[in-house]
C-alpha cells in the first residue's frame, strides 16, 4: 500500500505537469477512439451483411443492369430459397448536398430477406399496396421531419425526371449496426414508367439478392448461378453479401489504411510527451532515487516508482478519453452523416483505448527508469537540481 | 538590452532528450497536417487539370456523371450542329461523342477488384484534351478491338500494359498503347474506339458530348440555346467545373478529417510544450534571478523563452515538414464516391502548404510557450535567487 500512496504523491508534486499530461493522454486517446470509430463505421456494412445472402450483379461491373427474366432462373437453382432484386435510383432530394441511399426494390421478398429492418405491421401493409409508397429509416426521418403520407419528390440522376413517393413506411434497425438512413420504394413503380418511356431500359434489374436454403453452400450456389449465366449476354457475379460490401471497402482501401496509421501516430505522439514527462520528472529526482538506493531498496523498487507513476498518469488519462470520446462522437456522427450513417463506438475500441494507454504509459517509462537504475549512488547524491 | 539569442538556442542543445522529444511530438503533428493538406492539393490538381476551360461537357440534365448520363445519337448530331463548336486545322469539328462506363478490373499483386472507367473515343478526343500524350505503342484504330491505357491503369492493373489483353463484354481487348496524362484523372482511364464499344457493351446511346468553343466567352449562349431546346434534355458544364464537382464529396471528407484531426492532434503537442517550457522555466529560477539582478528587463526574459519555444516548434516544423516531401512519391488510389470510379492522385507540396505548415508549427510553439515565458518573466528577483 505504500507503494500506491508514494506514487500518488509523486505524481501530485508537479500538480500543473501532471495535470497537462493527463489531458494530453485524454485528448490523444479520445482521437484514437475516434479514427477508430471512424474505421468500424467504414466496415459497418460488413457487418450488418449476412453470410447466408448472396447478392449477384453483372460481371462488368455494378453499372451494368441484368434481364428481369433471369429472376425465375436462378429461383429454379439447387439451394435458392428466395429471390429478390433491387436498383440503385441514386435519386437527389431537393439539392445534391441531402444526399442519402435511395433504391427501388421488389419488396415482399426484400422485406423477407432482410429481417433486421422492422417496419410497424400497418406501414407495411399500406407501402405494400400502393405502388407509389416509400419507406424512410428513423434517421432520415428525424432530418428531414417527414411525416406519414408526406409527398417526397426525387429528382432521378439515373432515371430521369421528378418521380413523387407517397412515405408509406418509418423502419428502425433491429441491431445497431443497421443502416436508419435509407430509403426504398416499390421497383414496379419505376418499371412501369421507364416501360412508357424508354421501354430498351424496362425490365432491368440492378442486383439480385438471394436467400439460400443453407448458408455452409453459399460459395456453390453462387459457382451453380454464374455457371447458369455463362457466355450470356449478361454475365453474372455472385457473391455473399459480406464479400459484396468487403469489395466495395477494398475499393476505399487506401483511405483505411490512411486512418490506420494516422490512429497509431497520434498514440506515438503522446506516448512522446509522457515519455518526456517522465524524463524530466526522473531528471529532478535521480538525487532521492541515489537516497533509496542507499537506504537499501533495490532498482526493481525504483522501477516500480516510476512505472507506477507512468501508468497512473496514462491510465487517469484514458478514463478521461473514453468517457469524452462517447458526447464527441455523437457530434463527429451528426456532421458526417452523408458518410457513415452507422457510427458507434465499438467495445473492441474502448479495449484498445485501454491497450493502447497501458502501452504509452509503460514505453514512456522505460528510458527513465532505465538511466535511474544505471546511476551510480554517488553520481546520483552529486547532481543537484 | 536583450539577452542573445544564442542563450535560448544552448538551452535546448543542454537538454537534448527532452527537446528532442518535444520537438519530435511536433513534427508529427506538422507531418500530418502538411500530409492532409498535400492530399487536398493533389486531388485538387489531378480534377483542375483534367478538365479545360473552354471544353464543354454535354450530359443528359440532372445526370451528375458521364457514367450516369446517356445521350442519344440524335440529340449528339443536334449538339454537333451548333455554331460554337470550334473549328480544328483540317476544317473538322472539335466535338466528340464519347461512351463512358466502368468495368471491374483486378490489381496487379493483390487481385483486388476497383471500378475503371472506359471511355469509347472519336477522332477528336485527343485534340480536345491537349494534356494527353501516348508514350508507349500506339493508338487504337478505329473499328477494332484495341485500346489504349492511362498510366496508372497499366502499372497497377492485370493486364493493362502494351501488348496484354484485357476481357470485357465478351472480347479480348488488346491494348496497343499507354498514354500520359499527367497528373489527371484520365491517367485511370481506358480508352477504346466508340462504336465497338457501343457494340459490345450493347449501349446504343453515347454517355456525353464534350466539344471545345470557338470562343470562350460563347459558353453562356451556347449553354442556353442546349438547354432550351425542346428536343434535347441536356445539361451543358464548363468541363473545368464538371470535374471540380466530381470531387466535391471526397474534397469534403478531406477537409472534415484534416481540420478535426489536426485540431485534436496540435492541442496534443501544445501540451508537449507547454510541458517543456514549464519545466525549462522551473530548473532554471536561479537563472532567472541572475539575469535580472543583473540588468535584463521582464519584457527581455519573456521574449527569451517565448524565443526558445518558437524555436522548438521550427525544429519540430522543418522536422515534419522533411518527411512530409517524401510523401510526394506516393500516388493514392482509391474510389470516388460520386462516380463510382478509381481514381489516384499524388500528394503535392507547394509553397503555400510549406509556410502554411511552419506557421501552424509556430502557432503552437506560441501557444505552448506564451504561458511559461510570462511565469518565467512575473518572478520576483529576491525570491528566485534565493530559491534553490
Amino acid at each position: 500500500m505504500h507503494i500506491l500512496k508514494i506514487i500518488t504523491k509523486n505524481a501530485l508534486r508537479h500538480k500543473l505537469r501532471t495535470f497537462l499530461t493527463i489531458l494530453g493522454v485524454a485528448i490523444a486517446i479520445l482521437a484514437f477512439g475516434l479514427l477508430r470509430t471512424v474505421i468500424s463505421a467504414w466496415y459497418a456494412g460488413v457487418e450488418a451483411s449476412s453470410a447466408s445472402r448472396l447478392v449477384t450483379r453483372n460481371s462488368i461491373s455494378l453499372i451494368f443492369p441484368l434481364p428481369l427474366s433471369y429472376k425465375d432462373k436462378i429461383r429454379q437453382i439447387d439451394g435458392v430459397k428466395l429471390v429478390s432484386f433491387g436498383n440503385w435510383f441514386g435519386g437527389i432530394y431537393i439539392d445534391e448536398k441531402n444526399f442519402f441511399a435511395n433504391y427501388a426494390v421488389e419488396p415482399k421478398g426484400y422485406l423477407t430477406l432482410y429481417p433486421e429492418i422492422i417496419i410497424p405491421e400497418d406501414q407495411k401493409k399500406a407501402f405494400l399496396q400502393d405502388r407509389k409508397g416509400a419507406v424512410a429509416g428513423r434517421i432520415l426521418i428525424e432530418k428531414y421531419r417527414w411525416k406519414i403520407g408526406d409527398i417526397i419528390t426525387l429528382k432521378g440522376t439515373i432515371f430521369p425526371g421528378e418521380w413523387d413517393f407517397v412515405l408509406r413506411g418509418i423502419y428502425t434497425g433491429r441491431d445497431k449496426t443497421v443502416d436508419e438512413s435509407a430509403f426504398f420504394f416499390q421497383w414496379d413503380y419505376i418499371n412501369e414508367t421507364m416501360k412508357k418511356t424508354t421501354p430498351l431500359r424496362a425490365d432491368q434489374v440492378g442486383w439480385y439478392m438471394i436467400g439460400i436454403t443453407n448458408p455452409n453452400l453459399a460459395a456453390d450456389v453462387a459457382v451453380r448461378i454464374d455457371k447458369t449465366f455463362k457466355n450470356s449476354l449478361a454475365e453474372t457475379l455472385t457473391e455473399t453479401e459480406k464479400a459484396f460490401q468487403l469489395g466495395f471497402i477494398s475499393m476505399t482501401e487506401a483511405i483505411v489504411i490512411a486512418i490506420k496509421l494516422v490512429s497509431f501516430v497520434v498514440i506515438f505522439i503522446i506516448m512522446v510527451v509522457v515519455a518526456n514527462t517522465m524524463a524530466m520528472t526522473a531528471r529532478e529526482r535521480i538525487g532521492e532515487y541515489a537516497v533509496f538506493k542507499t537506504l537499501g531498496f533495490g532498482g526493481w523498487h525504483i522501477a516500480r516508482l516510476i512505472f507506477g507513476e507512468s501508468l497512473l498518469i496514462s491510465l487517469i488519462g484514458c478514463i478521461l478519453g473514453i468517457v469524452l470520446t462517447f458526447p464527441a462522437a455523437d457530434i463527429f456522427s451528426s456532421s458526417l452523416r452523408t458518410y457513415f450513417p452507422v457510427f458507434n463506438v465499438a467495445t473492441k475500441t474502448i479495449y484498445m483505448d485501454i491497450g493502447a494507454s497501458v502501452l504509452v504509459g509503460s514505453v514512456a517509462a522505460v528510458f527513465p527508469t532505465w538511466r535511474a537504475i544505471k546511476i551510480r549512488i554517488a553520481d546520483g547524491l552529486r547532481r543537484i537540481g | 538590452m536583450k539577452i542573445p539569442l544564442l542563450y535560448s538556442l544552448r538551452n535546448l542543445w543542454t537538454r537534448r532528450l527532452t527537446t528532442v522529444l518535444t520537438a519530435s511530438g511536433m513534427a508529427l503533428v506538422v507531418f500530418v497536417f502538411a500530409a492532409i493538406l498535400m492530399l487536398a492539393e493533389g486531388l485538387r490538381k489531378t480534377l483542375i487539370k483534367t478538365g479545360s476551360y473552354d471544353n464543354v461537357v454535354v450530359i443528359r440534365k440532372a445526370a451528375v456523371s458521364e457514367v450516369q448520363s446517356g445521350v442519344d445519337r440524335m440529340q449528339a448530331s443536334i449538339v454537333e450542329t451548333q455554331p460554337e463548336v470550334a473549328l480544328g486545322s483540317e476544317g473538322q469539328r472539335l466535338l466528340s461523342k464519347e461512351l463512358v462506363v466502368l468495368i471491374t478490373l483486378p490489381r496487379r499483386g493483390s487481385d483486388k477488384p476497383a471500378n475503371v472507367v472506359i471511355r469509347g473515343i472519336g477522332g477528336s478526343s485527343l485534340k480536345l484534351r491537349p494534356q494527353i500524350k501516348l508514350i508507349e505503342g500506339r493508338m487504337p484504330r478505329s473499328g477494332s478491338s484495341e485500346i489504349i491505357a492511362g498510366q496508372s491503369i497499366a502499372k497497377r492493373f492485370k493486364g493493362g500494359g502494351v501488348g496484354e489483353t484485357l476481357r470485357f463484354a465478351m472480347r479480348d481487348w488488346t491494348v496497343v498503347g499507354v498514354f500520359d496524362a499527367g497528373n489527371t484523372g484520365f491517367s485511370s482511364e481506358i480508352w477504346g474506339d466508340v462504336d465497338q464499344l457501343m457494340q459490345a457493351f450493347r449501349r446504343p446511346v453515347y454517355s456525353s458530348v464534350i466539344f471545345k468553343l470557338r470562343d470562350s466567352s460563347e459558353f453562356e449562349a451556347v449553354k442556353l440555346r442546349l438547354e432550351h431546346d425542346p428536343r434535347l434534355t441536356l445539361d451543358a458544364l464548363r468541363e473545368t467545373k464538371y470535374y471540380e464537382k466530381q470531387s466535391e464529396m471526397m474534397a469534403k471528407f478531406l477537409r472534415i478529417l484534416g481540420i478535426s484531426l489536426t485540431l485534436i492532434f496540435s492541442i496534443g503537442a501544445i501540451i508537449g510544450a507547454m510541458i517543456t517550457m514549464y519545466a525549462a522555466v522551473a530548473n532554471r529560477t536561479n537563472e532567472i534571478g541572475t539575469m535580472r539582478a543583473l540588468g535584463f528587463q521582464r519584457v527581455s526574459i519573456l521574449t527569451s523563452f517565448l524565443m526558445e519555444s518558437l524555436f522548438l516548434a521550427f525544429i519540430g516544423g522543418c522536422i515534419g515538414l522533411f518527411f512530409a516531401s517524401f510523401l510526394q512519391l506516393f500516388t493514392v488510389s482509391t474510389m470516388n464516391w460520386q462516380t463510382f470510379s478509381e481514381l489516384a492522385f499524388s500528394f503535392s507540396l507547394t509553397l503555400e502548404i510549406i509556410s502554411i505548415a511552419l506557421l501552424f508549427a509556430l502557432v503552437m510553439g506560441f501557444i505552448g510557450g506564451v504561458l511559461p515565458a510570462f511565469r518565467a518573466a512575473r518572478m520576483n528577483i529576491v525570491d528566485a535567487l534565493w530559491k534553490s
